[in-house]
């Protein structure tokens, strides 16, 4: 068992590096030596259409899209962020309108969005999300499904200050 | 006997051509495409099965066609092949820029893209080359096109295999595979011929 000396050398010491780690924390929230911030994938721009509607569901639904969006650095959740989800699905082409559909994180920073079944486009079953509300950086993703029968897909985003 | 054989050789390479098609044009994914993408698709199918007889046609393994007709098909079948990369290619263009730029320009997170577009490249530099093929040589044509024939099977063959769409596995597969045998086959006949013939003139001299 170790003892606490509350010295004033001590308090000192410890409320500096506090004070230290906080300023520098605060200057620069997205330093590498935390979470690092997720590139945006090759490709996944691809059939981007700005401004996609916040929605409950894309289309009749049936497939479920899912993520999280957190802070580079210390990793934070980051809640009320949009993302903007679209693919071919069974109800359209990825360029199409009502292919394409927006949703928020919760409190916790996850998101989930459900969206008519992803099938094979150029050769992969495949999603696209971006984020590009201005805030932090862009980024968007393209996400392979496992087998083309799957149900659901993930993508992560950490995303640094713009 | 002859006659008996002959029906199943070339029974058997319509069966290799028209399965894996058949089985791609049954293929639900077709309910979500349209007819420019789909035409693209089987262009590429398409292209995939003449590439199983362009070798068997300039060996002269196909019975009833005299070698002259071999090659002079072959020809035609080359100039097919150079329409059916373009129809491809064209169509996913229409279906999809920014798709294929990233493909032709080896941008795409897929990874059968750069295969296809160097397989594309390949096709139409032997047709280039074709035109020009008397001013070569024959030994020098020869090694090119070979050269460029085991570049446009490779990469067809990885292309075709690495994609996820209306194909069926095991029809591709095995069109795949004797695609990859045929030119194998060939190419080594081609190759110990003409060595026997570098061998006869080194003799000759």
């Amino acid at each position: 068992m170790t003892t606490l000396v509350l010295s004033r050398r001590n308090l000192l010491a410890a409320g500096g590096s506090v004070l230290a780690t906080g300023i520098s924390g605060l200057l620069l929230p997205a330093r590498a030596e935390g979470l690092a911030p997720t590139p945006s994938m090759s490709g996944g721009s691809n059939n981007y259409r700005k401004g996609a509607a916040i929605v409950d569901r894309i289309g009749k639904g049936g497939f479920w899209m899912s993520g999280t969006v957190r802070r580079a650095g210390d990793g934070a959740p980051l809640a009320g962020q949009r993302i903007q989800i679209w693919a071919h699905t069974t109800e359209g082409q990825e360029h199409e309108p009502q292919s394409h559909g927006a949703t928020l994180t919760d409190k916790d920073g996850k998101f989930r969005l459900e969206m008519p079944q992803i099938i094979p486009i150029f050769g992969q079953p495949h999603g696209h999300l971006a984020y590009d509300s201005g805030e932090f950086q862009t980024v968007f993703l393209r996400p392979v499904m496992r087998s083309a029968k799957e149900t659901s897909l993930e993508a992560h985003f950490v995303l640094q200050p713009a | 006997m002859r006659l008996a054989k002959a029906t199943l050789i070339w029974a058997a390479l319509a069966i290799a051509i028209c399965v894996p098609i058949a089985f791609a044009a049954a293929s639900p994914l077709l309910a979500w495409r349209g007819p420019v993408y789909i035409l693209a698709g089987f262009a590429g199918i398409v292209a995939l099965g003449l590439a199983l007889v362009q070798p068997l046609l300039i060996a002269g393994y196909l019975p009833g066609l005299s070698a002259y007709r071999g090659r002079r098909v072959h020809h035609w079948i080359g100039g097919a092949l150079v329409v059916a990369a373009v129809v491809h290619v064209g169509g996913l263009w229409i279906t999809s820029p920014p798709d294929m730029i990233d493909a032709l320009l080896f941008a795409s997170p897929t990874p059968f893209s750069p295969f296809g577009v160097i397989a594309m490249w390949a096709i139409f530099a032997v047709a280039l080359l074709a035109a020009f093929r008397r001013r070569l040589g024959l030994r020098t044509w020869r090694i090119a096109h070979m050269s460029l024939a085991v570049v446009i099977v490779i990469g067809s063959v990885v292309h075709a295999m690495l994609v996820e769409g209306p194909m069926e596995t095991l029809s591709k597969a095995t069109l795949c595979a004797l695609v990859l045998a045929a030119a194998v086959k060939v190419m080594a006949d081609l190759v110990r011929r003409m060595r026997a013939t570098s061998r006869g003139e080194s003799l000759a001299r």
